[in-house]
């Protein structure tokens, strides 16, 4: 399946010092995987556009703090 | 030419009283990968490149002001009043003693905005590579301010400039494709 956000496992040691984080996360955002913008790609409405950031849906990825409730935003 | 229009390009709402944040926000403002390198790179950048690509570095540097005076105007609304104790509370006292309360181009250690944050080599696939990189270093610093904030009003704001870093980068590559030359052809071996 197809995700905007990858994750990998980085050794954790039972010496560690702190907790280890046993899954970390990194962004891969949709403008890596477009090459040329293809023609007739779905757009947001320009009211939905302006608070998005970006007209085209496909390239809309917005980034949530892991502990921040989120607020506003256009639901995907 | 530039025309002014004087309001932001997003609304910047802070909700808490919090200078700490302006210390983190202050790395977008004067840091390496900040919106003031970003725009000086791209209009500099933008006389020595093929002509195909001028249009969108002019309209992409000048994006990147309006995305510095948003930035300018969260550190303000952060820091306009705090007090001495406040700054020195959010790790601004050193800050405070240079600058009182005003801005400055610096990062969020203190260091001092300098040009060889960003360069111009003349070469046009070097130059854009840059550029994309500076996109990318952007979006993640974005990242990592949202995860040190909580305040979700002013989260807002930086998630809207994040998704701008996105498509800036995003036609940084097509302007590669552009100068490679390859657009829509047909490869025949």
């Amino acid at each position: 399946m197809f995700t905007l956000y990858k994750t990998w496992h980085p050794i954790a040691s039972p010496f560690d010092p702190c907790k280890p984080i046993l899954e970390k996360t990194y962004s891969t955002p949709p403008n890596i995987y477009m090459g040329f913008q293809p023609p007739n790609l779905p757009q947001f409405s320009p009211q939905e556009a302006l608070r998005a950031g970006t007209l085209w849906k496909p390239f809309y990825d917005p980034y949530f703090n892991p502990f921040e409730k989120a607020k506003g935003g256009i639901p995907r | 030419m530039w025309i002014y229009e004087k309001k932001l390009q997003y609304p910047v709402r802070v909700s808490t009283c919090n200078p700490t944040l302006a210390k983190y926000l202050v790395e977008q403002y004067g840091g390496a990968d900040g919106e003031l390198s970003a725009a000086l790179r791209y209009l500099n950048q933008r006389y020595s490149i093929p002509d195909k690509v001028i249009g969108l570095l002019t309209d992409i540097g000048t994006e990147e002001f309006a995305h510095l005076e948003m930035i300018a105007t969260m550190i303000y609304k952060l820091t306009k009043d705090a007090t001495p104790e406040m700054m020195k509370a959010a790790g601004l006292g050193d800050h405070y003693a240079i600058h009182d309360n005003a801005l400055y181009y610096e990062n969020s250690s203190g260091v001092p905005w300098t040009a060889s944050y960003i360069q111009a080599k003349g070469d046009p696939i070097a130059d854009l590579y840059e550029d994309i990189a500076a996109e990318e270093k952007a979006r993640a610093t974005y990242q990592w301010i949202i995860n040190l904030s909580d305040d979700p009003d002013l989260n807002d704001g930086l998630r809207f400039l994040r998704e701008r870093e996105i498509i800036h980068s995003q036609r940084f590559r097509e302007a590669v494709e552009i100068l490679k030359d390859e657009q829509g052809k047909k490869i025949f071996f």
